[in-house]
């Protein structure tokens, strides 16, 4: 899984019918020292996650593995919102903090 | 499946049950050349494999719980066989057999 | 299958219902020299690994299979605690 931001959202009228109902959100992808990259994904929230929430999203055939996603077209699904990390026990993101 | 020379082994006491008494060895992707190709992986050794032989690894999961019999397990890299040689653009990019393979 | 070195810890109380529980790690992908090899990615752990430890892991579908409740979008899971690995006639010691 990859650590991302909840930027923005995606809204398409003209679109494969099995991705109706699902809420695309727009990702950026964030590395593990919270620094922003510049790459961007657009994944299927499972979860409930709103804009400007960091999250952890899961990609290929997993991101199928979801009561929301199954049978359908996606290959990135956001499947955890993130409270905290740290790295070399060093906190890195505190939600509550922020 | 790729090509990858096998370059060590691992010692894993704690691991997830579907791999107890198989043996992992770390093998490096090559090209058909054996000039290094990514990342080192793991992989079960389902071809009495040894460091430095050039071998043939399956990453896929379905193939490798057929293989090992792991209905459910979470197994995806697999050694599968022992290369004796490979023939690119009809000439011998590798050769590695010996008297024993040699019909 | 791959190596890897744990550098972290992620809690998220929010999250995929098949997944509570199950702990959250930082890792750092390796070579075969056992030095950093790739992006740090974060993985659900199998084992009772932690920070420090020298661990392999699964990627793909597969990382589901290790977890609890199979039937999770996992990409990533730690399955092995690595004792000692040798490669090239060296140790490695990450």
């Amino acid at each position: 899984m990859l650590i991302g931001k909840v930027v923005g959202s995606v809204v398409a009228t003209r679109k494969d019918e099995k991705l109706e109902h699902r809420k695309l959100l727009l990702v950026q992808v964030h590395d593990q020292h919270n620094k922003p990259k510049e790459q961007y994904v657009v994944a299927i929230d499972s979860v409930g996650a709103g804009h400007g929430d960091m999250i952890l999203y899961a990609t290929g055939s997993s991101a199928r593995q979801t009561t929301v996603t199954e049978g359908r077209p996606c290959d990135a699904v956001i499947m955890a919102v993130v409270d905290s990390w740290d790295l070399g026990g060093d906190n890195v993101y505190e939600k509550w903090k922020s | 499946m790729f090509l990858a020379t096998v370059v060590g082994t691992v010692v894993s006491p704690v691991q997830i049950p579907v791999l107890d008494g198989r043996t992992l060895l770390l093998v490096q992707p090559v090209d058909p050349q054996g000039r290094k190709q990514g990342r080192v992986r793991l992989g079960i050794d389902h071809a009495q494999a040894g460091v430095g032989d050039r071998v043939l690894v399956m990453d896929e999961g379905n193939s490798a719980r057929q293989m090992l019999d792991a209905k459910e397990g979470a197994v995806k890299t697999v050694i599968v066989a022992v290369v004796d040689y490979i023939e690119r653009d009809g000439a011998l990019a590798y050769d590695h057999r010996d008297e024993r393979s040699t019909p | 299958m791959h190596l890897a070195r744990v550098v972290g810890r992620l809690v998220a109380t929010q999250q995929y219902e098949g997944l509570r529980g199950v702990p959250l790690q930082l890792i750092q992908p390796l070579d075969d020299e056992g030095a950093d090899h790739g992006e740090v990615v974060v993985a659900c752990s199998a084992i009772s690994s932690g920070p420090g430890d020298f661990v392999h892991w699964i990627d793909g579908r597969e990382a589901a299979l290790a977890c609890p409740e199979s039937f999770v979008p996992v990409d990533a899971t730690i399955i092995g605690w690595v004792e000692e690995a040798w490669s090239n006639g060296r140790k490695l010691a990450p």
